[in-house]
C-alpha cells in the first residue's frame, strides 16, 4: 500500500532535484552545442558553411565580403563549424540568451583576411 | 439507448501531442471511435526534392524530438546500404551507445506521462527526475540534450573517451538504483493495477494481424523486435526481446519497464566490447537505386524507404513511424472500454503525433 | 532492395494481398512515388519473421486503386494518406476521410506531386509572349 513513502521521504529529506534557475546557472557541458560566432577577420566567404547548412540560416555574399545568419532559424547542429575551412566560424559552449525580437546577424568583411570591417547587426537585441 | 458524441482532444491534459478522438457513446461505453489528424503536419518528406543527402539526416532526426537519433540511425544506415558504405566498428558500437540511451529517455519520459494519465502526479515527477540524468549523459557526450545529431553518413561525429565512459557507467549505476525504488510502486501498487490490469486488452492474434509494433505488439506476447535483425552491433551482443503475455495496458507498461533495465545492460556490454579505431569514412558519390531500413525506436519499428537517383537530392523518402502503425490498435481496443479509461488506453500505445503525421 | 519484390496489376491486388494475408504475412506499410507527370508506383510491403516481401503497383494517376483494408484493416491509415498527398483513389475504404485526414476540406491540389501536369493553353501562352 505505501510504496511510495520511502521515494517520497527521500525525498523530503534530500537535496532539491530543481535549480533556481535565474539565480543558479548550470554550466554548460564542454562539447555543449550553442552559440555559433563568426571571426569575420579570417573569413574567406568560400560559402560552404551556406552550402552545408540543414535549415539554411547561412547566406554568404563573396562580393559584397558578407555573411549573415538568422540565429531563430539555426537549428545548432554545428555542421558549418564543423566545415569551416578557414577556422573563422566556431561553435560556443554557452547557448544565446532569450530574446524578444528576432533579428539577423549581418557581418560584413573583406575577402582578404588582412583587414577587417563594420560589424553590423540590423536589429539591436533587446535586454 | 441514445447515443453521445464526445470529442476527445485534439487539447486534453493526458495528451502529449495533438489527436483527436472521436468518440461514441453509450451510457459510458465506447461504441465506436475514429481518430483524426492533421494537426501537425508539417510534410518533411518533401524535403528531399531541396535537401540534399547529407542535409536530410538533420531533417529526418526533427521528425520526432524523442527518437531523433534513431530516425537519423535509419535513414543514414539505408544510405550506407545503398552506397555500400562499410561503417567502422567503433562507430557501430557507438550508435548502440546513444540509441539505447535515446530508449531509456523516452521509456521514462513515457512511464511519467502514463502515471499522470491516470492521475499519480507525483510518480509522474519521479520518473521525469530520473530522465534528467540520461539527457545530461547526452548533452555532456553528444552536446544536446534531445536532438543528438550524432549520425553522419559513414559512422558517427562524435566519440567517447573513456572518461565519458566512466560517467556513462556510473551515471546509470545511480538511475538504475533509483529506478529500482520505483520498482514496487510502478509493478504493484493497488492503484496502479486498478486502473491498467485488464484495459484495452489485444490478444497477440490480433495485435499480428493488425500490424502492430514495438512494447504494444511484445506485450501481447509477439517477440517482434528489430534488434533482433542485428543491425549496427546489436549483432554483436547479447540481446533478447522483452516479452509479456496479457496483452493489457499494465502488460505494455510492464513490457517498457523492463526495458528501460535492458537497456542499461545493452549499454554496459556495448561500452565493455568497444572497439578501438576510426568512428567514421569518408563519403564519396551519390546514391542510386532503391532500399528499405527497420530500426527499433522505442515506440516500435520505424521503417524507411529510400529511392535515390545518382543525384544530390533523393527522389523519395518515406517513413512508416511506429505510432503509424499502432493507431490501428485504438480502433480495436476503445470500443468496448469505458470513457474514464481512455486516457490510458490511448497513451498505452506512446502515441507520438508528429512523427505519424510527419 | 532487401526482400522479394512481385510487380502486379490492379485486378490480382486484392487477390495477391488476401494470399499474403494467409501465408500470414504482417502488413508493414505503403509506399507511394510519381515515376512521371501521368504514373505513380505504389509499394505494398510486407513482413514475415523480418523476411519482407514487396508488391510493386504502377497506375496512371486518375485511376482508382481498389483497397486493400477490407483484408488488412490498418492500411486505411496509409491508403488515406496517400489520398491525401498524391491526390490517388482508393475504393472500397473501411474508413473514409475523402482526403481530410492531413488536409483542409477545401484543398484540391496535390502536395507530394513534383510534376504539377500546368494545364498550359496557347492562349495563356501567348499572352505572356509580348
Amino acid at each position: 500500500m505505501f510504496n511510495m513513502t520511502p521515494a517520497i521521504l527521500r525525498n523530503f529529506l534530500g537535496d532539491r532535484a530543481t535549480r533556481r534557475y535565474p539565480h543558479v546557472i548550470r554550466p554548460s557541458f564542454e562539447n555543449a552545442r550553442g552559440a555559433i560566432h563568426n571571426d569575420i577577420h579570417i573569413c574567406t566567404f568560400c560559402g560552404v558553411c551556406a552550402a552545408k547548412c540543414p535549415s539554411q540560416c547561412i547566406a554568404v555574399e563573396k562580393k559584397a565580403a558578407t555573411w549573415s545568419y538568422n540565429p531563430s532559424a539555426c537549428v545548432c547542429c554545428g555542421v558549418c563549424a564543423e566545415s569551416c575551412a578557414s577556422g573563422s566560424l566556431q561553435q560556443e559552449r554557452n547557448y544565446r540568451k532569450p530574446f524578444r525580437e528576432k533579428e539577423m546577424i549581418v557581418l560584413k568583411g573583406t575577402s582578404s583576411s588582412a583587414v577587417n570591417d563594420t560589424v553590423s547587426i540590423s536589429a539591436p537585441a533587446q535586454p | 439507448m441514445t447515443k453521445t458524441i464526445i470529442p476527445f482532444g485534439p487539447q486534453h491534459p493526458v495528451l502529449p501531442e495533438p489527436i483527436h478522438l472521436k468518440l461514441t457513446l453509450e451510457d459510458e461505453v465506447i461504441t465506436e471511435a475514429i481518430p483524426a489528424f492533421g494537426f501537425v503536419h508539417r510534410g518533411l518528406e518533401k524535403l528531399v526534392e531541396i535537401r540534399d543527402f547529407h542535409q536530410m539526416i538533420y531533417v529526418v532526426e526533427r521528425i520526432c524530438g524523442i527518437c531523433s537519433m534513431l530516425h537519423a540511425m535509419c535513414y543514414c544506415q539505408g544510405i550506407e546500404e545503398m552506397m555500400g558504405i562499410e561503417v567502422p566498428p567503433r562507430a557501430r558500437f557507438l550508435r548502440v551507445i546513444w540509441s539505447e540511451l535515446h530508449r531509456m529517455h523516452s521509456h521514462l519520459l513515457w512511464l511519467g506521462l502514463f502515471a499522470d494519465s491516470f492521475g499519480f502526479e507525483s510518480l509522474f515527477m519521479q520518473f521525469w527526475k530520473i530522465r534528467e540524468k540520461i539527457l545530461d549523459i547526452d548533452e555532456a557526450t553528444t552536446g544536446n540534450r534531445i536532438i543528438v545529431s550524432v549520425n553522419v553518413i559513414g559512422g558517427v561525429r562524435k566519440d567517447l573517451g573513456t572518461e565519458q565512459t566512466s560517467m556513462i557507467l556510473s551515471a546509470l549505476k545511480d538511475v538504475e538504483k533509483e529506478l529500482q525504488w520505483l520498482e514496487t510502486t510502478i509493478m504493484s501498487d493497488y492503484t496502479v493495477q486498478k486502473r491498467t490490469v485488464g484495459k484495452g486488452i489485444l490478444t497477440g492474434k490480433q495485435a499480428y494481424e493488425l500490424g502492430l509494433v514495438g512494447p504494444t505488439l511484445r506485450a501481447s506476447g509477439v517477440a517482434q523486435d528489430a534488434r533482433m535483425l542485428g543491425y549496427a552491433a546489436f549483432g554483436d551482443i547479447n540481446f533478447t526481446p522483452v516479452v509479456e503475455t496479457d496483452g493489457d495496458c499494465y502488460a505494455r507498461c510492464k513490457v517498457r519497464f523492463r526495458e528501460v533495465f535492458q537497456s542499461i545492460d545493452l549499454i554496459r556490454q556495448a561500452i565493455g566490447k568497444l572497439p578501438n579505431g576510426e568512428i567514421a569514412v569518408k563519403v564519396k558519390g551519390r546514391p542510386n537505386g532503391e532500399v528499405v531500413t527497420r530500426v527499433e525506436q522505442p515506440r516500435g519499428e520505424v521503417f524507411y524507404y529510400i529511392k535515390a537517383n545518382g543525384t544530390k537530392n533523393l527522389e523519395r523518402l518515406r517513413v512508416r513511424t511506429p505510432t503509424f502503425a499502432n493507431v490501428p490498435a485504438l480502433l480495436t481496443m476503445l470500443p468496448g472500454a469505458w470513457l474514464s479509461d481512455v486516457p490510458v488506453i490511448v497513451l498505452s500505445i506512446d502515441p507520438c503525433i508528429s512523427c505519424t503525421e510527419r | 532492395m532487401q526482400g522479394e519484390v512481385m510487380c502486379i496489376s490492379p485486378d490480382n491486388l486484392l487477390g495477391e494481398t488476401a494470399r499474403m494475408k494467409v501465408e500470414r504475412y504482417r502488413f508493414v506499410t505503403l509506399s507511394c512515388v510519381e515515376i512521371s507527370e501521368t504514373q505513380v508506383e505504389i509499394l505494398y510491403h510486407f513482413d514475415r519473421e523480418f523476411q519482407l516481401k514487396h508488391l510493386r503497383l504502377t497506375i496512371s494517376k486518375d485511376s482508382s486503386v481498389p483497397s486493400i483494408s477490407p483484408v488488412y484493416f490498418a492500411a486505411f491509415l496509409v491508403e488515406n494518406e496517400i489520398q491525401d498527398l498524391f491526390g490517388i483513389r482508393f475504393h472500397g475504404l473501411v474508413i473514409d476521410y475523402d482526403r481530410t485526414l492531413y488536409l483542409e476540406e477545401d484543398v484540391k491540389t496535390m502536395p507530394f506531386c513534383k510534376y504539377v501536369a500546368v494545364q498550359k493553353t496557347p492562349e495563356s501562352n501567348e499572352e505572356k509572349a509580348p
